[in-house]
Protein backbone atom coordinates (compact mmCIF):
# COMPACT_ATOMS: atom_id res chain seq x y z
CA UNK A 1 0.00 0.00 0.00
CA UNK A 2 2.62 2.33 0.58
CA UNK A 3 3.63 1.88 -2.62
CA UNK A 4 0.68 3.14 -4.12
CA UNK A 5 1.16 5.91 -2.02
CA UNK A 6 4.12 7.06 -3.84
CA UNK A 7 4.57 9.72 -6.37
CA UNK A 8 4.74 9.33 -9.89
CA UNK A 9 8.56 11.29 -9.97
CA UNK A 10 8.84 13.15 -13.17
CA UNK A 11 12.03 11.43 -13.77
CA UNK A 12 10.16 8.31 -14.53
CA UNK A 13 7.95 9.94 -17.35
CA UNK A 14 11.81 10.62 -18.57
CA UNK A 15 12.65 7.46 -18.36
CA UNK A 16 9.65 6.75 -19.99
CA UNK A 17 10.65 9.15 -22.76
CA UNK A 18 14.24 7.45 -23.25
CA UNK A 19 13.37 4.23 -23.58
CA UNK A 20 10.49 5.79 -26.77
CA UNK A 21 13.54 7.61 -28.10
CA UNK A 22 15.93 4.82 -28.02
CA UNK A 23 13.20 2.07 -29.66
CA UNK A 24 12.48 4.39 -32.11
CA UNK A 25 16.74 4.80 -33.38
CA UNK A 26 16.77 1.30 -33.09
CA UNK A 27 13.76 1.37 -35.33
CA UNK A 28 15.45 3.76 -37.50
CA UNK A 29 18.45 1.53 -38.03
CA UNK A 30 16.91 -1.30 -38.28
CA UNK A 31 13.58 -0.95 -40.62
CA UNK A 32 14.44 -1.60 -43.96
CA UNK A 33 11.23 0.24 -45.63
CA UNK A 34 11.09 3.59 -46.01
CA UNK A 35 7.81 4.35 -44.50
CA UNK A 36 8.48 2.61 -41.39
CA UNK A 37 11.91 4.81 -41.10
CA UNK A 38 9.89 7.17 -41.37
CA UNK A 39 7.37 6.27 -39.07
CA UNK A 40 10.58 5.43 -36.22
CA UNK A 41 11.37 9.29 -36.16
CA UNK A 42 7.61 9.95 -35.63
CA UNK A 43 8.19 8.42 -32.55
CA UNK A 44 11.79 9.57 -31.68
CA UNK A 45 9.28 13.34 -32.22
CA UNK A 46 7.28 11.93 -29.77
CA UNK A 47 9.28 10.81 -26.68
CA UNK A 48 10.94 14.10 -27.37
CA UNK A 49 7.36 15.82 -26.56
CA UNK A 50 6.85 13.79 -23.98
CA UNK A 51 10.55 15.45 -22.17
CA UNK A 52 9.04 18.92 -23.31
CA UNK A 53 5.54 18.13 -21.31
CA UNK A 54 7.03 16.73 -18.02
CA UNK A 55 9.45 19.21 -17.59
CA UNK A 56 6.36 21.58 -18.06
CA UNK A 57 4.68 20.65 -15.45
CA UNK A 58 7.60 20.42 -13.08
CA UNK A 59 8.82 23.94 -13.85
CA UNK A 60 5.47 25.08 -13.79
CA UNK A 61 6.15 26.77 -17.10
CA UNK A 62 3.89 27.04 -20.18
CA UNK A 63 6.76 27.22 -22.36
CA UNK A 64 7.31 23.45 -22.62
CA UNK A 65 3.72 23.49 -23.97
CA UNK A 66 3.81 25.86 -26.65
CA UNK A 67 6.93 24.20 -27.85
CA UNK A 68 5.18 20.61 -28.02
CA UNK A 69 2.51 23.00 -29.84
CA UNK A 70 4.76 24.07 -32.27
CA UNK A 71 6.34 20.66 -32.66
CA UNK A 72 3.26 19.16 -33.38
CA UNK A 73 2.62 21.45 -35.92
CA UNK A 74 6.14 21.42 -37.85
CA UNK A 75 6.03 17.51 -37.26
CA UNK A 76 2.35 17.58 -39.70
CA UNK A 77 4.19 19.38 -42.63
CA UNK A 78 6.98 17.47 -42.53
CA UNK A 79 4.63 13.97 -42.21
CA UNK A 80 2.71 15.72 -45.68
CA UNK A 81 5.92 16.58 -47.86
CA UNK A 82 8.00 13.27 -46.52
CA UNK A 83 5.45 11.67 -47.72
CA UNK A 84 5.19 13.24 -50.74
CA UNK A 85 8.93 12.71 -51.60
CA UNK A 86 8.16 8.90 -50.83
CA UNK A 87 5.58 8.47 -53.30
CA UNK A 88 7.83 10.61 -55.81
CA UNK A 89 10.55 7.96 -54.97
CA UNK A 90 8.11 5.04 -54.97
CA UNK A 91 7.11 6.61 -59.27
CA UNK A 92 10.76 6.45 -60.11
CA UNK A 93 12.69 3.53 -58.38
CA UNK A 94 9.52 1.28 -58.08
CA UNK A 95 10.42 0.12 -54.79
CA UNK A 96 10.78 1.17 -50.78
CA UNK A 97 13.29 -0.45 -49.60
CA UNK A 98 16.33 1.71 -48.54
CA UNK A 99 18.84 -0.53 -49.75
CA UNK A 100 17.85 0.27 -53.23
CA UNK A 101 17.52 3.61 -53.35
CA UNK A 102 20.91 4.55 -53.95
CA UNK A 103 21.36 6.90 -56.41
CA UNK A 104 23.68 9.18 -54.96
CA UNK A 105 26.14 6.50 -53.52
CA UNK A 106 29.87 6.72 -55.43
CA UNK B 1 -15.24 6.81 -14.37
CA UNK B 2 -11.63 7.98 -13.36
CA UNK B 3 -12.19 10.77 -14.96
CA UNK B 4 -14.49 12.24 -13.25
CA UNK B 5 -13.03 11.75 -10.01
CA UNK B 6 -9.85 13.36 -10.84
CA UNK B 7 -11.52 16.50 -12.61
CA UNK B 8 -13.77 16.84 -8.97
CA UNK B 9 -9.84 16.86 -7.87
CA UNK B 10 -8.04 19.06 -9.74
CA UNK B 11 -11.17 22.03 -9.40
CA UNK B 12 -11.25 21.46 -5.32
CA UNK B 13 -7.43 21.49 -5.14
CA UNK B 14 -7.83 24.66 -7.39
CA UNK B 15 -10.09 26.12 -5.52
CA UNK B 16 -9.03 26.34 -1.87
CA UNK B 17 -5.35 25.28 -1.04
CA UNK B 18 -4.45 23.85 2.14
CA UNK B 19 -7.49 22.79 3.24
CA UNK B 20 -7.60 19.14 5.12
CA UNK B 21 -10.22 18.40 2.27
CA UNK B 22 -6.90 18.83 -0.21
CA UNK B 23 -4.82 16.39 1.46
CA UNK B 24 -7.48 13.79 1.10
CA UNK B 25 -7.21 14.49 -2.43
CA UNK B 26 -3.68 13.71 -2.61
CA UNK B 27 -3.61 10.69 -1.22
CA UNK B 28 -6.73 9.84 -3.18
CA UNK B 29 -4.74 10.81 -6.46
CA UNK B 30 -1.46 9.51 -6.30
CA UNK B 31 -2.41 5.96 -6.53
CA UNK B 32 -4.40 7.01 -9.75
CA UNK B 33 -1.12 8.54 -11.21
CA UNK B 34 0.65 5.97 -10.42
CA UNK B 35 -1.63 3.36 -11.95
CA UNK B 36 -2.41 5.45 -14.80
CA UNK B 37 1.33 6.28 -15.68
CA UNK B 38 2.24 2.36 -15.35
CA UNK B 39 -0.53 1.16 -17.38
CA UNK B 40 -0.03 4.08 -20.25
CA UNK B 41 3.66 3.68 -20.07
CA UNK B 42 3.78 -0.03 -20.70
CA UNK B 43 1.36 0.35 -23.46
CA UNK B 44 3.39 2.93 -24.84
CA UNK B 45 6.62 0.68 -24.80
CA UNK B 46 4.45 -2.25 -26.10
CA UNK B 47 3.52 -0.46 -28.97
CA UNK B 48 7.08 0.84 -29.62
CA UNK B 49 8.47 -2.36 -29.73
CA UNK B 50 5.86 -3.82 -31.58
CA UNK B 51 6.52 -0.96 -34.10
CA UNK B 52 10.36 -2.16 -34.15
CA UNK B 53 9.31 -6.07 -34.47
CA UNK B 54 6.49 -5.94 -37.25
CA UNK B 55 7.26 -6.80 -40.34
CA UNK B 56 4.71 -5.07 -42.30
CA UNK B 57 4.21 -1.52 -42.12
CA UNK B 58 0.35 -1.85 -41.66
CA UNK B 59 1.06 -3.05 -38.65
CA UNK B 60 3.62 -1.21 -37.18
CA UNK B 61 1.74 1.87 -38.26
CA UNK B 62 -1.21 1.04 -35.90
CA UNK B 63 1.02 0.15 -33.12
CA UNK B 64 2.62 3.84 -33.49
CA UNK B 65 -1.42 5.30 -33.23
CA UNK B 66 -1.02 2.93 -30.00
CA UNK B 67 1.83 4.86 -28.87
CA UNK B 68 0.44 8.11 -29.52
CA UNK B 69 -2.90 7.12 -27.77
CA UNK B 70 -1.30 6.29 -24.58
CA UNK B 71 1.21 9.38 -24.70
CA UNK B 72 -1.89 11.44 -24.69
CA UNK B 73 -3.23 9.80 -21.93
CA UNK B 74 0.47 10.69 -19.96
CA UNK B 75 0.67 14.54 -21.07
CA UNK B 76 -3.52 14.97 -19.58
CA UNK B 77 -2.15 13.31 -16.31
CA UNK B 78 1.00 16.09 -16.59
CA UNK B 79 -2.05 19.05 -16.94
CA UNK B 80 -2.21 19.34 -20.40
CA UNK B 81 -5.13 18.97 -21.89
CA UNK B 82 -4.57 20.93 -25.03
CA UNK B 83 -1.75 18.64 -25.56
CA UNK B 84 -3.57 15.82 -25.23
CA UNK B 85 -6.21 16.27 -27.58
CA UNK B 86 -4.08 17.94 -29.78
CA UNK B 87 -2.00 14.57 -29.80
CA UNK B 88 -5.31 12.57 -30.72
CA UNK B 89 -6.32 14.99 -33.19
CA UNK B 90 -3.22 15.64 -35.30
CA UNK B 91 -1.09 13.02 -34.46
CA UNK B 92 -3.34 9.76 -34.33
CA UNK B 93 -5.72 11.41 -36.36
CA UNK B 94 -4.57 13.44 -38.87
CA UNK B 95 -0.72 12.13 -39.24
CA UNK B 96 -0.98 8.74 -38.88
CA UNK B 97 -4.25 8.16 -41.34
CA UNK B 98 -1.60 10.16 -44.20
CA UNK B 99 1.10 7.02 -43.39
CA UNK B 100 -2.06 4.42 -43.55
CA UNK B 101 -3.00 6.08 -46.31
CA UNK B 102 0.39 5.75 -48.30
CA UNK B 103 1.13 2.82 -46.98
CA UNK B 104 -2.00 1.58 -48.73
CA UNK B 105 -1.70 3.37 -51.84
CA UNK B 106 2.28 2.29 -52.67
CA UNK B 107 0.16 -0.92 -51.88
CA UNK B 108 3.75 -1.82 -49.47
CA UNK B 109 4.20 -5.55 -48.34
CA UNK B 110 6.51 -7.02 -46.18
CA UNK B 111 10.25 -6.01 -45.99
CA UNK B 112 13.29 -8.41 -46.43
CA UNK B 113 15.96 -8.66 -45.22
CA UNK B 114 19.71 -7.70 -46.53
CA UNK B 115 23.24 -7.50 -45.48
CA UNK B 116 22.87 -3.92 -44.65
CA UNK B 117 19.95 -4.58 -41.98
CA UNK B 118 22.17 -6.71 -40.66
CA UNK B 119 24.65 -4.64 -40.29
CA UNK B 120 22.12 -2.10 -38.55
CA UNK B 121 21.29 -4.86 -36.19
CA UNK B 122 25.11 -4.81 -35.07
CA UNK B 123 25.21 -1.15 -35.10
CA UNK B 124 21.81 -0.11 -33.77
CA UNK B 125 20.81 -2.20 -30.96
CA UNK B 126 24.18 -1.55 -28.75
CA UNK B 127 23.99 2.02 -30.15
CA UNK B 128 20.30 2.67 -28.88
CA UNK B 129 20.81 0.76 -25.91
CA UNK B 130 23.83 3.15 -25.03
CA UNK B 131 21.89 5.98 -25.90
CA UNK B 132 18.88 4.96 -23.28
CA UNK B 133 21.89 4.33 -20.41
CA UNK B 134 23.45 7.41 -20.86
CA UNK B 135 20.01 9.19 -20.57
CA UNK B 136 18.24 7.19 -17.58
CA UNK B 137 21.90 7.73 -15.96
CA UNK B 138 21.15 11.63 -16.09
CA UNK B 139 17.70 11.68 -15.24
CA UNK B 140 17.95 8.70 -12.22
CA UNK B 141 20.94 10.89 -10.98
CA UNK B 142 18.97 13.98 -11.25
CA UNK B 143 15.72 12.60 -9.69
CA UNK B 144 15.72 13.98 -6.47
CA UNK B 145 16.00 17.64 -8.35
CA UNK B 146 13.48 16.83 -10.85
CA UNK B 147 11.22 16.24 -8.23
CA UNK B 148 7.61 14.61 -8.63
CA UNK B 149 4.60 15.12 -10.79
CA UNK B 150 1.24 15.56 -8.96
CA UNK B 151 -2.33 15.06 -11.33
CA UNK B 152 -4.13 17.81 -12.15
CA UNK B 153 -4.26 21.78 -12.16
CA UNK B 154 -0.48 22.10 -13.03
CA UNK B 155 -0.84 25.89 -13.40
CA UNK B 156 -1.67 28.08 -10.04
CA UNK B 157 -4.22 30.56 -10.95
CA UNK B 158 -7.90 29.42 -11.94
CA UNK B 159 -7.17 29.29 -15.47
CA UNK B 160 -7.05 25.90 -17.38
CA UNK B 161 -4.68 24.99 -19.07
CA UNK B 162 -6.46 26.11 -22.90
CA UNK B 163 -7.08 29.34 -21.78
CA UNK B 164 -3.21 29.90 -20.51
CA UNK B 165 -1.98 28.22 -24.15
CA UNK B 166 -4.06 30.63 -25.94
CA UNK B 167 -3.08 33.77 -24.00
CA UNK B 168 0.48 33.16 -24.76
CA UNK B 169 -0.18 32.05 -27.97
CA UNK B 170 -2.18 34.73 -29.30
CA UNK B 171 -0.45 37.29 -27.41
CA UNK B 172 3.22 37.33 -26.90
CA UNK B 173 3.18 34.50 -29.68
CA UNK B 174 1.18 35.71 -32.33
CA UNK B 175 3.72 35.99 -34.90
CA UNK B 176 5.26 32.39 -34.71
CA UNK B 177 1.79 31.58 -34.62
CA UNK B 178 1.05 33.49 -38.00
CA UNK B 179 3.97 32.09 -39.59
CA UNK B 180 3.47 28.23 -38.76
CA UNK B 181 0.12 28.78 -41.08
CA UNK B 182 2.71 29.96 -43.97
CA UNK B 183 4.80 26.82 -43.40
CA UNK B 184 1.67 24.47 -43.66
CA UNK B 185 0.89 26.17 -46.58
CA UNK B 186 3.93 25.59 -48.16
CA UNK B 187 4.10 22.15 -47.33
CA UNK B 188 0.46 21.47 -48.53
CA UNK B 189 2.65 23.06 -52.20
CA UNK B 190 5.45 21.47 -52.11
CA UNK B 191 3.45 18.15 -51.22
CA UNK B 192 0.99 18.47 -54.16
CA UNK B 193 4.26 19.32 -56.36
CA UNK B 194 6.05 16.45 -54.92
CA UNK B 195 3.55 13.88 -55.54
CA UNK B 196 2.32 14.89 -59.03
CA UNK B 197 3.45 12.97 -61.81
CA UNK B 198 6.63 13.98 -63.97
CA UNK B 199 5.65 14.20 -67.27
CA UNK B 200 4.43 17.51 -69.25
CA UNK B 201 1.35 16.00 -70.94
CA UNK B 202 -1.82 16.21 -68.56
CA UNK B 203 -2.39 12.77 -67.62
CA UNK B 204 -5.72 11.42 -69.31
CA UNK B 205 -8.47 11.72 -66.87
CA UNK B 206 -9.80 7.84 -66.24
CA UNK B 207 -13.05 8.38 -65.24
CA UNK B 208 -15.02 4.94 -65.55
CA UNK B 209 -14.01 1.50 -64.39
CA UNK B 210 -13.79 0.09 -68.07
CA UNK B 211 -11.14 2.76 -68.83
CA UNK B 212 -9.39 1.21 -65.87
CA UNK B 213 -9.23 -2.11 -67.15
CA UNK B 214 -8.13 -1.52 -70.57
CA UNK B 215 -5.53 0.35 -69.36
CA UNK B 216 -4.40 -2.15 -67.25
CA UNK B 217 -4.78 -5.00 -70.34
CA UNK B 218 -2.49 -2.41 -72.50
CA UNK B 219 -0.02 -2.57 -69.88
CA UNK B 220 0.36 -6.33 -70.09
CA UNK B 221 0.03 -6.27 -73.68
CA UNK B 222 3.06 -4.08 -73.53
Amino acid sequence: MSLLNTPVPISAYLILAAILFSIGIAAFLIKRNVISVFMSIELMLNAVNLTFVAFAHRWHALSGQIFVFFVMVVAAAEAAVGLAIIIAIFRTRKTLNVDQINLMKN
Amino acid sequence: MCFTIINEASNQKLAIPGTPRQLSDRTFQEPMQLALFLIFAALAIAGALNLLLQKHPINSALSLVVVMMSLAVLYWTLGAEFLAAAQVIVYAGAIMVLFVFVVMLLNAGEEEHTTGSRAAYLAGIPGATAVFCLLSFVFLTESHAIGNAHLGGMLDNGLNNIAEISRVLFTRLLLPFEVTSVLILVAILGAVVLARKDDETPAQPITTKAAVKEEAKEEVHV
